[in-house]
């Protein structure tokens, strides 16, 4: 069990180090904005006093790595920076009025991009390891053909189509769920997954094909092997072969996949918060990209790349655990 | 949890009730004895859903208007999937009877989905090639004497105009025009940027294969750090980078956005290019070009990129859905392609609200939804050849 644990560790350690690279990546794009803040923030008609001012105030004034260490270490304690949009010049005076912080603005919107994600989990995974159970079970018959077309055509839509069709389906010809997915603090539970519906199974749609293909794959790749051919020798119904004999080996790649998906749903979110005006991060990082709101450009980058790293770290981790022969390397 | 016990049991019983049908029916034959329950049922749902999309169908050419509204969509998918199918089906036959030995044998074993997607990507090339020819107005004319938003259509009771089949946008353009015009540069600048992608990182993956040492764990690390950034979020941020500098260089945006995505993606097609070279280098026959003093230029491009073609081509394949989906979520995100270049991804956002209008006046919902579909049946399209491709080389058959 040690060895498991200092493999994992090395993981955890090699998940850290490409973390703090990304962050010096991110960074590094950011400033390669021509001017700077100071001067996008005065406008043309500014004095070079005053820009020299501002830049004194934010530290600008100072070399690139110094302040690398500044931004790192206040992310480290929570503190994102201050959104351009937000920012008034108040604050840059000395006091704190009125300017929302970073964090501030984003911790809501993230508890709700963390919902939407976990009710697609909720509704993917189970829905995607029956159907392939099931694509396994009637392989090459005219189930498994159109499951087959059907979740290749929906895994290589773009969102928003899938989106605008739901849309179109379900909102507007029969209102089933609303289009618009207008969340707020304090809502009741119920109404929430009712309004976050149409953006969860979008969202489904868009994962539950890649989980499925494969875990038809990875229990149709166990089929030939002698221990499946003697359970069914001895007269298991296929059923039976399948979910107590193929599918606890299959698991591996099975979990592997989910998790990827899981990070692939990080991705996927920004689009289909736009489309349905969820109140997420996604949104927000979108918006602030079009308006150029650098900091907050920057602080969603990082959650995002943070979260995708963490979940694929997740999915290295527990294929480790649940595959004795990755646990003794060569 | 009673709900859910109460549907097994219904399933059950409409499951026994079309077994025992079957086995009264047909004289107690082994096909109908034998049946599990699970396949009974499946065979009365598939039987069910038919007869309900037919009757579907049928509402949807209801006289009463409210009915037919409200059916059309699947109505006009349940025609568009039989006149794909149709077309497919003579596109095959056509190509069993046509042409060399060779490419009436690849006919002769092709699935309908793959001939289907082959049929779509030349319908599409064609559009793309000839879009100056085919397409009725420019693609950033603004007509004359016409109104913005024209209900797709063309029956002047509905607010449409016989002239704009597809109707006019939200400032006067022909959306048929901008349609095809979409083709050549949605899917042209798609193209570019993923043969640019290729170059890049199938030359630089070839070369870390073949010279390895500390060229290779560079590239290979500098790969894994930009593989650790989701994709769509770097590119949104490097975008937002290019907008600042794009006016300020004079360089279109469009360019930056081909070469970001095209860096991006070459990441991905590095790894491939890398793993599949690797396994290439140990072969004799490069240890022989070595032997005779080949240059590394000859051995890249005479002697692994030949044997490295067959993977290559289906990630080609997959990396244009790939870049292709993402420079269309860019553009609908409203950062990708800039007007007033005609483009897929911003008409969908430009007319997405006409969806909310589908059930009173549905061929105003159409704009967007063919503009979206245009994208999602060429990725569909492509992914059904590559699907056929890897499982002819792969013989994966089970």
């Amino acid at each position: 069990m040690g060895n498991v644990l200092t493999i994992i560790l090395q993981r955890l350690a090699l998940g850290l180090l490409t973390l703090l690279i990304v962050s010096i990546v991110i960074f590094i794009a950011v400033n390669l904005l021509p001017g700077d803040f100071a001067q996008s923030i005065l406008g043309q008609g500014a004095t070079p006093e005053a820009v020299a001012s501002i830049r004194e105030d934010l530290g600008l004034d100072q070399p690139m790595v110094t302040r690398y260490f500044q931004w790192l270490g206040g992310v480290l304690q929570g503190d994102l920076g201050t959104s351009f949009a937000q920012a008034n010049f108040a604050s840059f005076s000395g006091t704190t009025s009125g300017a929302t912080t970073i964090a501030e603005q984003i911790a809501p919107r993230f508890g709700n991009t963390m919902f939407l994600a976990m009710i697609t989990a909720a509704i993917a995974v189970p829905f995607s390891i029956i159907l392939g159970i099931l694509a396994a079970l009637y392989r090459n018959t005219v189930f498994d053909r159109a499951t087959n077309i059907f979740t290749l055509s929906s895994i290589s839509s773009p969102e928003f189509f899938l989106a605008y069709i739901l849309i179109l389906f379900l909102a507007v010809l029969n209102p089933i769920f609303p289009s618009l997915s207008n969340i707020f603090e304090g809502m009741p539970f119920s109404e929430r997954l009712e309004k976050s519906m149409l953006p969860a199974l979008t969202l489904t749609l868009v994962v539950t094909a890649h989980m499925m293909r494969m875990t038809r794959a990875a229990i149709i790749n166990l089929l030939a092997s002698p221990y499946i051919e003697m359970a069914r020798l001895k007269g298991l119904s296929p059923m039976r072969v399948i979910v107590k004999h193929a599918l606890p080996n299959a698991l591996a790649p099975i979990i592997n996949v989910i998790a990827l998906n899981l990070a692939y749903l990080i991705t996927g979110v920004v689009v289909v918060e736009v489309v349905f005006v969820y109140p997420g991060i996604g949104q927000l990082f979108v918006d602030s990209v079009k308006i150029r709101d650098i900091p907050v450009v920057q602080a969603c980058c990082l959650i995002f790349a943070t979260a995708f790293i963490l979940l694929n770290l997740t999915a290295d981790i527990m294929s480790i655990l649940s595959n004795p022969r990755l646990r003794h390397p060569k | 949890m009673i709900w859910f016990v109460a549907a097994l049991i219904g399933m059950g019983a409409v499951a026994w009730v079309f077994r025992f049908a079957g086995q009264a029916a047909t004289g107690n034959a082994p096909k109908f004895r034998d049946m599990p329950y699970g396949v009974a049922y499946g065979y009365v749902l598939g039987v069910v859903v038919l007869a309900w999309l037919a009757w579907a169908y049928m509402q949807g050419r209801s006289e009463d208007t409210a009915i037919a509204n409200k059916f059309f969509f699947l109505r006009i998918a349940i025609e568009g999937f039989i006149i794909f199918a149709i077309a497919a089906w003579v596109f095959r036959l056509f190509g069993r009877s046509v042409g060399t030995a060779g490419t009436k044998k690849l006919f002769r074993s092709m699935p309908l989905t793959a001939s289907f997607g082959i049929l779509t990507i030349l319908i599409y090339a064609i559009f793309a090639i000839f879009a100056g020819a085919i397409a009725p107005y420019g693609q950033e004319q603004i007509i004359p004497g016409v109104a913005a938003n024209v209900i797709p259509g063309g029956d002047p009771t509905l607010g449409g105009n016989p002239d704009f089949p597809l109707g006019t946008d939200q400032i006067g353009r022909d959306i048929l025009s901008r349609l095809i015009y979409g083709a050549q540069n949605t899917v042209g600048i798609a193209f570019a940027t993923t043969v640019l992608a290729f170059l890049l990182g199938g030359t630089l993956g070839f070369l870390a294969a073949t010279l390895g040492g500390w060229l290779d764990q560079l590239l290979s690390r500098a790969v894994d750090v930009l593989m650790a950034i989701p994709s769509l979020i770097f590119a949104l941020l490097l975008m937002t980078i290019a907008s600042v500098w794009a006016p300020q260089l004079g360089i279109p945006l469009t360019f930056f956005m081909v070469v970001i995505i095209a860096v991006i993606d070459s990441t991905r097609v590095y790894r491939l290019a890398r793993a599949v070279g690797q396994n290439i280098v140990v072969m004799d026959y490069i240890e022989a070009a070595k032997l005779r003093g080949e240059g590394l230029g000859y051995l890249v491009f005479k002697e692994i990129l030949p044997n490295a073609t067959a993977p290559l081509l289906a990630e080609f394949g997959l990396r244009f859905c790939f870049v292709f989906l993402t420079i269309a979520a860019l553009s609908f995100l409203g950062v990708g392609i800039q007007p007033p270049l005609a483009d897929w991804g911003t008409m969908v956002r430009d007319l997405g609200g006409f969806v909310n209008f589908a059930q009173f006046a549905p061929m105003a919902a159409t704009a967007p939804l063919l503009a979206a579909g245009a994208i999602a049946l060429l990725t569909v399209a492509v992914n059904f050849v590559v699907d056929w491709m890897l499982q002819k080389s792969s013989g994966l058959k089970e």
